[in-house]
């Protein structure tokens, strides 16, 4: 076993040439590399990373906002609706009042109507009966004429009347 | 760790069984008569380094090789001038030089010439250094034995090798694996960057969608927890780096005539002293007054416990890098080259051909099931390097609190 491992296992034993030539092109690769390939792939990636990130950065800004002018849509449309209720429970509240107001109003107004109708209506029948008073008294006395005429068309009915009526005074 | 061990194993046991066999397995590789099959040398070549690619039989793709002796000064050549045919063995020696299994070797006998030389062949045996039994080879020409060095390397010794006749700088399989993969990344990703100059501020398109999450991943799920969100970004193209160019090597490694490179430890060891001394180069007033002075603890428990743990642990961090990726890595293609030599195997031993016929099912059954535990292992390897290294850095750079 030992023989083998140090007669023919070459690979093991460090070689000045292989570790010249390994050095060589191990420090070119590194050298040659990065300096052409790897620098700029990570700068590339770096880039494109940071544009990727700004990208999402913004759209979650614009996320932001628009939830935020929804929420304030919402806002005013809650306010709005808010508002519609008070100024219809104020229009009704006004509309009773009106109404009311109007009822009341309307009340008086016939009550006053009524009144004055009272008035006018009690002074027309003072007047009329007064004018039928009058009419009746005058229309008894044209018939009184008529039938006095017509009972003292001769002398004698006359004296008799008037002795008639001589009498009732007497009497009276 | 214990992946490769029990891999080792697999490949132990092989070894066992073909000492069983008679004694003409003492190759004598003259390329002539059909040799038993080691699997043992296979898998350990498989994933060893080579200096030419063997495409399939005797076809070899060859590579320079660049090659220092420090008694003979630097030597340049195409490999395909060794004349490697059978098992990559050369016919041909420049200036001491030859290869051997797709590997070059030197032969450090001063009585050889210089210059193009015939070969006949080469031998093993066994040799007693310092009270130790030693495998070596031997280069056959003109009725001599010629003992042959292996390339220095830096153990000291310790794993086998040590410091020998020279140093091999050649552009090796793996060194080409490197540069195609670098070639490849480059390509993809100036395309990636390209798709993000064009699509500025779109969505991605094409190989643009397919490596984004990748990169996103590094950077959401590994930079951005363990490093912070505001430091992060000195990082990124250091942990983007060493995902990438281990991921990549990871799973070039799958493909046949690509070197195995993250199993390789010196490159491992390389990815981890680089990382090493960048995460430690960052570090700030904090992490090292946790590692030097750790403030609320008693001096004595300091002096003789934590700062010295702490002090290791510096060099542990990026050792445990270095060995976890080359264990993984190197254990998955042994395991893997065991599997495929089963085929071999089967087919050699096979006197029926029924068990020949299932014996081949079963391994390659076994390789594809192996293959794709390799396909996971090459990510998570990649992910679990780039996760620590990241851990580190946090470490390094996190403010007091």
């Amino acid at each position: 076993m030992e023989t083998i491992f140090l007669s023919g296992f070459s690979v093991f034993r460090p070689e000045p040439g292989m570790i010249f030539w390994a050095l060589v092109f191990f420090l070119t690769f590194w050298f040659m590399i990065s300096k052409f390939a790897f620098k700029p792939i990570a700068n590339a990636l770096r880039t494109r990373e940071q544009s990727i990130q700004d990208a999402l950065d913004e759209a979650k800004k614009a996320r932001a906002e628009v939830q935020n002018m929804k929420s304030e849509n919402e806002k005013l449309l809650a306010q709005a609706a808010q508002e519609r209720a008070v100024i219809l429970r104020e229009a009704k509240e006004m509309k009773e009042q009106i109404v009311s107001e109007a009822q009341n109003k309307a009340k008086e107004e016939a009550q006053k109507i009524i009144a004055s109708a009272k008035t006018e209506i009690d002074s027309q029948k003072n007047a009329a009966i007064a004018e039928v008073r009058n009419n009746v008294g005058g229309l008894a006395i044209e018939i009184a004429e008529q039938v006095l005429r017509k009972q003292l068309g001769s002398d004698a009915e006359q004296k008799s009347f008037v002795q008639k009526l001589v009498d009732n005074a007497k009497l009276n | 760790m214990l992946a490769l061990f029990v891999s080792l194993g697999v490949v132990g046991y092989a070894q066992h069984e073909d000492a069983h066999q008679p004694a003409e397995h003492a190759e004598k590789h003259d390329g002539g008569h059909e040799e038993e099959f080691d699997l043992t040398n296979e898998a350990l070549a498989h994933i060893a380094n080579a200096n030419a690619i063997h495409v399939f039989g005797d076809v070899f793709i060859p590579l320079p090789a660049i090659l220092y002796a420090p008694d003979h000064g630097w030597t340049t050549f195409l490999t395909s001038k060794l004349d490697a045919h059978h098992h990559g063995n050369g016919s041909k020696a420049i200036d001491h030089y030859v290869i051997k299994h797709g590997v070059i070797h030197r032969i450090a006998d001063e009585r050889f010439p210089y210059g193009e030389v015939a070969i006949d062949g080469f031998e093993h045996g066994v040799i007693e250094k310092d009270g130790e039994e030693k495998e070596v080879a031997y280069a056959l020409a003109d009725g001599h034995k010629y003992l042959l060095d292996e390339k220095t390397t830096l153990d000291g010794g310790m794993l086998g090798g040590g410091t020998t006749s020279y140093y091999d700088f050649s552009i090796s399989k793996g060194v080409v694996t490197m540069f195609l993969v670098l070639l490849l990344a480059f390509w993809l990703f100036r395309a990636v960057a390209k798709g993000y100059e064009r699509n500025e501020g779109k969505a991605p398109s094409g190989v643009q969608s397919l490596l984004e999450p990748v990169i996103l991943f590094i950077r959401d799920e590994v930079a951005i927890p363990f490093i912070g969100k505001d430091k992060y970004q000195k990082y990124f193209p250091y942990l983007l780096s060493v995902f990438f160019f281990i991921l990549g090597l990871n799973l070039i490694g799958q493909f046949p005539l690509a070197g195995n490179v993250t199993g390789n430890f010196s490159f491992t060891m390389v990815l981890a002293i680089v990382t090493g001394l960048y995460v430690n180069s960052q570090g700030n007033k904090h992490y090292w007054s946790h590692i030097l002075w750790m403030p609320g603890v008693p001096g004595i428990l300091k002096v003789l416990i934590l700062t010295p743990v702490e002090i290791l642990g510096v060099f542990i961090k990026p050792f445990t890098l270095m060995l976890r990726l080359f264990a993984n890595i190197a254990a998955g293609h042994i395991v893997l080259v065991a599997f495929v030599g089963l085929i071999f195997i089967f087919g050699h031993s096979g006197e029926s051909m029924v068990g020949a016929g299932a014996g081949t099912v079963m391994a390659f059954l076994l390789s594809m099931f192996m293959m794709a535990i390799e396909l996971l292992v090459a990510f998570v390897q990649a992910f679990v390097f780039t996760l620590l290294t990241a851990s580190y850095f946090g470490a390094a750079t996190e403010e007091a609190h």
